[in-house]
């Protein structure tokens, strides 16, 4: 257990890249962060700065009440669940899970109850004696796992843990690692750039963009009130919607409650409603440029009179129209997003 | 298992397409060996004038015979010497260039150069080196108080040879460890190193068990190398001396049938000798068809 604190955190590769450039973040103890962005963008190396996999080139880190920026990453304390598991393949199941633990000097008689303790917990006690190449994605995974509790960290780092598995697999383990994470209280450190993962894992979501923080918050937060025009296009899917100011004015449909400076104006799709609600609202008219089902809700693409960029639509259900129908749209003036172009941020009344 | 097949235009097309390798295999093995087995049945006179059909009793003579089962001996210290020190420098070489980021093309090229050095001519350059009037290793030794003399102390001697037959093979070794060291992921051992592992921890635990294909596969090729084409190395430094001392078997092949005139006692050598490399390389491909052991 343990609160970890980067100020500052500066990563420059020996060939002058630049991976990540002055993060701060306070971590408290017991909190599972989760780090999301495009790929590229420093997410890998923060975390491996963290683990000590990578040297800091500036700024400080600690983890408890330790600056750890020079140690090993044997002495800080932390475990870490790779991209590709990283299951040593001469070693069976159980000697995987044993490894840091000897390396530890723990007793035996102790290695073997933390082992099965966390073959039980993840439902790999049958596999005990195989080897990682007999061993299904999935059953990999929670190897991979396996070796992170047994050592009982002060905190857990995870990169990318799940892109491996398929679709239906990722979401199962994704609820199992939140509920472990929960059970035992472990500061966590989540790195993914699938943002659904990283909306329902995180207590508070990190946006990284080219080796910054763009915003931190809780996933509403961040969903409700994105603070860069970065945030708003990548969490929420499908898209937010962004639509000039300069064409709400053209068509006079420009609302008058939107802070001064505001140029471009953000719309979730789910705000945008076909009848027009009681509270006050904007409306614009274009035409169905094609009908997507899925599932449960439907996206229609829409083309605004006179602006060929599209945008979407979620509405619940199946509703019954044609391409090229004409289509009224109402939107909240509550639940529009001001923003301004020149400094990409959030427009505040 | 999916079998490929191919379809030729004409159905002599295949056979012309293997002829050459054939023909290859026929004039410079088939023969050859060939002639071995038929010369390792016979008995020359003391004069080569005349020949007589003997069966076995080559065989039989050789296996009683003290100076051959002790050039077995030696040869079996000689090939493990030389295999354990090639792999071991070669091993060390490899890990410590594996370790460099950015001049590692540069070492490895020039670890690779030994390997063009022809035998004979590396053999000189150890003749000098280490002659024991004129050469910079018994001076050098001199300053220690070790008095170097291969050419009267048969251990310095079997060092001397086993020094030069592995120096010339510790380029190749290097070049496959090298490439066996870069296969293993690195993530490995960045989550050893996390398990609390130390460096050599982690070499004795990670790398050099996922390291054990290309272990076992440069053994059986040391050990064949040591034992079959060493012939120059010996020849030119020690000639199978002081006193048999370096008398390995190959090189017992060409002294008693070039230089003893006994060639049916010398083709029965080369007739073992040709078992042994056989033996060898069934083991050999038996083992890359299991592959890895992990
Ligand atoms: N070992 C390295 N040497 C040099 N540049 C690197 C190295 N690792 C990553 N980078 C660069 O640092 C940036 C961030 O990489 P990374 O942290 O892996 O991104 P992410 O995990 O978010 O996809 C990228 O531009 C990448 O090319
Ligand atoms: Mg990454």
């Amino acid at each position: 257990m343990a609160r970890i604190v980067m100020d500052d955190l500066h990563k420059v590769y020996p060939g002058g890249v630049k991976a990540v450039t002055g993060i701060s973040l306070d971590i408290a103890d017991g909190e599972m962060i989760v780090l999301v962005g495009p790929s590229g963008c420093g997410k890998s190396t923060l975390l491996r700065m963290v683990a000590g996999l990578e040297t800091i080139t500036g700024g400080t880190l600690s983890i408890g009440d330790r600056v750890v920026n020079t140690l090993e990453p044997a002495d800080r304390d932390i475990a870490m669940v790779f991209q590709n598991y990283a299951l040593y393949p001469h070693m069976t199941v159980y000697n995987n899970l044993a490894y840091g633990l000897r390396n530890q000097g723990v007793a035996k008689p102790e290695i073997e109850r933390r082992v099965q303790e966390a073959a039980a917990m993840l439902q790999i006690g049958d596999y005990l004696q195989r080897k990682p190449r007999a061993l299904s994605g999935g059953q990999r995974q929670r190897v991979a796992m396996g070796r992170a509790l047994v050592r009982e960290p002060s905190a857990f780092l995870f990169d990318e843990p799940l892109s491996n598995l398929d679709a239906k697999l990722r979401v199962q383990m994704r609820v199992e690692i939140r509920q472990l994470q929960k059970r035992l209280g472990t500061t966590s450190l989540y790195v993914t750039h699938d943002q659904l993962e990283a909306l329902t894992l995180a207590d508070r979501l990190v946006v990284l963009n080219a080796g910054q923080i763009e915003q931190v918050g809780t996933p509403m937060e961040l969903y409700q009130r994105p603070e860069t025009l970065f945030v708003a296009g990548f969490i929420g899917s499908p898209a937010m919607n962004m639509i000039e100011m300069a064409y709400l004015r053209d068509r006079g449909a420009a609302p008058t409650t939107l802070p001064g400076g505001t140029d471009l104006v953000g719309m979730r799709p789910d705000d945008m409603l076909l009848t027009a609600p009681a509270a006050p609202h904007l409306s614009l008219n274009g035409r169905v440029v094609l009908l997507e089902p899925a599932g449960a809700e439907s996206h229609i693409y829409v083309s605004l009179d006179g602006n060929d960029q599209p945008i979407t639509v979620r509405i619940p259900g199946l509703p019954t129209m044609n391409e090229g129908d004409p289509i009224p749209l109402h939107v909240p003036l509550e639940a529009l997003h001001p923003f301004n172009t020149a400094s990409g941020r959030r427009v505040s009344a | 298992m999916q079998t490929k097949r191919m379809t030729f235009s004409s159905r002599w097309l295949p056979y012309a397409l293997l002829a050459p390798q054939v023909l290859i295999t026929l004039v410079f093995f088939v023969w050859p060996a060939s002639q071995a087995l038929w010369q390792s049945m016979l008995r020359e006179d003391p004069f080569g004038l005349r020949s007589t059909f003997v069966w076995f009793r080559n065989f039989e003579r050789l296996f009683a015979d003290p100076h051959y089962l002790a050039a077995m001996k030696t040869t079996a210290i000689f090939a493990v010497g030389t295999t354990f020190l090639a792999m071991g420098v070669s091993l060390l070489f490899a890990v410590m260039v594996n370790r460099m980021l950015r001049s590692r093309e540069w070492y490895t090229t020039l670890l690779v150069w030994p390997y063009a050095v022809a035998p004979a001519i590396a053999g000189v350059l150890w003749w000098f080196m280490f002659n024991t009037s004129v050469g910079i290793v018994p001076y050098m030794l001199q300053g220690f108080g070790y008095d170097w003399n291969h050419r009267l102390d048969g251990t310095d001697a079997m060092i001397l040879v086993v020094i030069a037959a592995a120096w010339k093979q510790i380029s190749y070794n290097f070049l496959f460890f090298l490439a066996g060291l870069q296969s293993i992921p690195q993530s490995l051992i960045e989550a050893a190193s996390i398990d609390g592992a130390g460096r050599m921890k982690r070499f004795w635990t990670i790398v050099f068990p996922l390291l054990s294909p290309t272990t076992f596969f440069l053994m059986v090729v040391n050990v064949v190398y040591a034992m079959f084409d060493t012939f120059g190395v010996i020849h030119a430094t020690t000639e199978g001396g002081p006193a048999r001392a370096t008398n390995i078997l190959v090189y017992k092949v060409f002294r008693d049938g070039f230089v003893g005139g006994n060639l049916g006692s010398s083709a029965a050598q080369s007739v073992i000798l040709m078992a042994i490399v056989i033996v060898l390389t069934v083991i050999q491909f038996r083992w890359i068809e299991r592959r890895v052991n992990y």
